[in-house]
């Protein structure tokens, strides 16, 4: 079976697209759900939800406009989660939700709700062209880079701000970064998983390793390693029941979280047995 | 004795006013300085005034040239993201040791040697693979401190550090910052609510209240009138 997806070229550019994102994803999502921003995930898929629609709509580059207009929100969203003025949570849905009813408006308002704006909601396996696959790989190497030399950083700041602030890290620029490579992650996600589900790929690798694992470093590991994994299950239980591909990626990534829940339990029991 | 924070006339505050007015104190070598006042009353704002955070608004704020290299230890307020975070003690003590560090991308031998000395000192060593989120209060307070040790030897801030501690945990906290300070000769400035045992730990008491109320040594504070006033009725009963 796993020859013949491979036979086919637009599959083959899915996986590979697919498991670089899901690494990024899963890596930036180690911090982002450390920090309490798992919901700017979520918000800025809808963010380029409803900038994508407006491309299509107006006939624009769909990405040439989304990744600034995400990567502007991802500021915004980051300023007012850290300026504590407003409620963030609160905000971060009002911005959902209207990005969205733009999107869905624009649309409908030029060519009707076509395939074009079902395929960004749920996602579909089609949508990385060549030039995504390129765009992944340029995004991955940027979050490597950032993991494996600036790895003491990003687990400073993530730890504790205010200290990481006192001993002299640039914490600011450390959260600008890791915003600028969510917002990219989730733009180039969100057409092969979908708008409703990409920011699952940033969420679940972390909440899944944590359950197990009990250092900074091997929940980081251990969030690649699941996000990989899960994908390629995802694809082929994808290709093997004609699913579609996002939501099969999903059900892997929740059938892990339960794994890994039931194994953290069993270890508990175990020790408890031991101790007795 | 050499000094390591001079404040003369200093004033911190924000764009719009002042949260410390006109401050004069100074932090010296294997000082004990303990911080009290009302919420709201500056304290916060100047724990990052002497870090370097905030840059005083007004007045002098000298830093001895020992202490620029060397850095100050800090030790923050706990956030409620800290208590379930997947880090093991040794990773969250090392990460003192990033400033330090400079440009390198990764920790040398000396400065892992290092972390396993502030365990050490702390006594927590056998604690340096267990996971963070699993420790109890105090034994997370005494990982931070050491991660503090990590970043300077010369000088700990510490705020609000009792915060949220049981009654145990925070009379042993208090015995291990004595020793550092009388052993080590650490200085300790310390923001504290906990005002009945800072003044018995502390030689020296600055009483904040946007302007000082009170800046001069534990003994004296327990005679005047904000000093009883902040003690209670514990100092009354005497």
């Amino acid at each position: 079976m796993i020859a013949e997806m491979l036979s086919y070229p637009f599959l083959v550019r899915a996986l590979i697209g697919g498991i670089l994102i899901s690494l990024c994803a899963a890596l930036l999502g180690v911090s982002l759900v450390l920090k309490r921003y798992s919901m700017i995930g979520d918000g800025l898929s809808h963010v380029s939800f409803g900038a994508l629609s407006i491309a299509v709509a107006a006939g624009w580059a769909p990405l040439g406009v989304s990744i600034p207009v995400v990567v502007f929100a991802a500021f915004f969203l980051l300023r007012i989660t850290e300026s504590g003025k407003m409620k963030s949570d609160a905000a971060i849905a009002m911005i959902s939700a209207s990005s969205l009813a733009a999107g869905i408006v624009a649309t409908s308002l030029t060519t009707g709700m076509t395939t074009d704006v079902s395929s960004y909601m749920f996602g579909s396996i089609l949508a990385m062209s060549p030039g995504d696959v390129r765009l992944c790989a340029g995004l991955s190497a940027a979050v490597l880079i950032l993991f494996v030399f600036c790895y003491d950083r990003i687990f400073a700041v993530t730890f504790d701000e205010s200290f990481a602030k006192a001993t002299g890290v640039n914490v600011r620029a450390y959260n600008v970064v890791i915003a600028v490579l969510t917002a990219v992650t989730i733009v180039l996600g969100m057409q092969m998983m979908g708008a409703m589900m990409i920011s699952s790929l940033i969420i679940f690798p972390a909440l899944t390793s944590m359950q197990v694992f009990k250092s900074f470093r091997a929940v980081v590991w251990s969030s690649g390693a699941v996000a990989v994994v899960c994908f390629c299950v995802g694809m082929a239980a994808s290709y093997r029941f004609s699913t579609p591909a996002g939501a099969s990626v999903v059900l892997a990534d929740l059938g892990a979280f339960l794994a890994f829940g039931a194994a953290a339990k069993i270890r508990l029991r175990l020790k408890g047995l031991w101790d007795q | 004795m050499s000094t390591l924070i001079t404040c003369s006339h200093v004033d911190f505050g924000y764009e719009d006013h002042d949260a410390v007015t006109d401050l004069t104190m100074e932090v010296e070598e294997g000082d004990y300085l303990c911080v009290v006042g009302a919420n709201g009353a500056g304290k916060s704002t100047l724990v990052k005034g002497l870090l370097g955070l905030l840059r005083p608004t007004g007045g002098s704020l000298e830093v001895a040239d020992d202490l620029k290299r060397t850095g100050i230890g800090y030790l923050p307020q706990q956030t409620a993201a800290q208590k379930d975070f997947p880090a093991s003690v040794r990773e969250v003590v090392l990460s003192g040791a990033l400033s330090r560090r400079g440009r390198r991308f990764f920790y040398s031998r000396e400065e892992k040697a290092m972390a396993d000395s502030a365990m050490e000192r702390l006594g927590i060593r056998q604690l340096a693979g267990r996971c963070y989120r699993e420790l109890s209060g105090g034994q997370q307070q005494r990982a931070l401190i050491a991660r503090a040790l990590c970043a300077a030897g010369k000088l700990l801030i510490l705020d609000e550090p009792v915060t949220g501690l049981d009654p145990q945990a925070i009379q042993d906290f208090y015995g291990f910052i004595r020793r550092l300070n009388r052993e080590e000769k650490v200085a300790i400035v310390m923001v504290s609510h906990d005002v009945a045992n800072a003044v018995g730990q502390a030689r020296k008491i600055l009483h904040l209240q946007q302007k000082t109320l009170f800046y001069g040594s534990a003994r004296d504070y327990k005679e005047t009138r904000q000093g009883r006033e902040f003690l209670g009725g514990e100092e009354a009963d005497k």
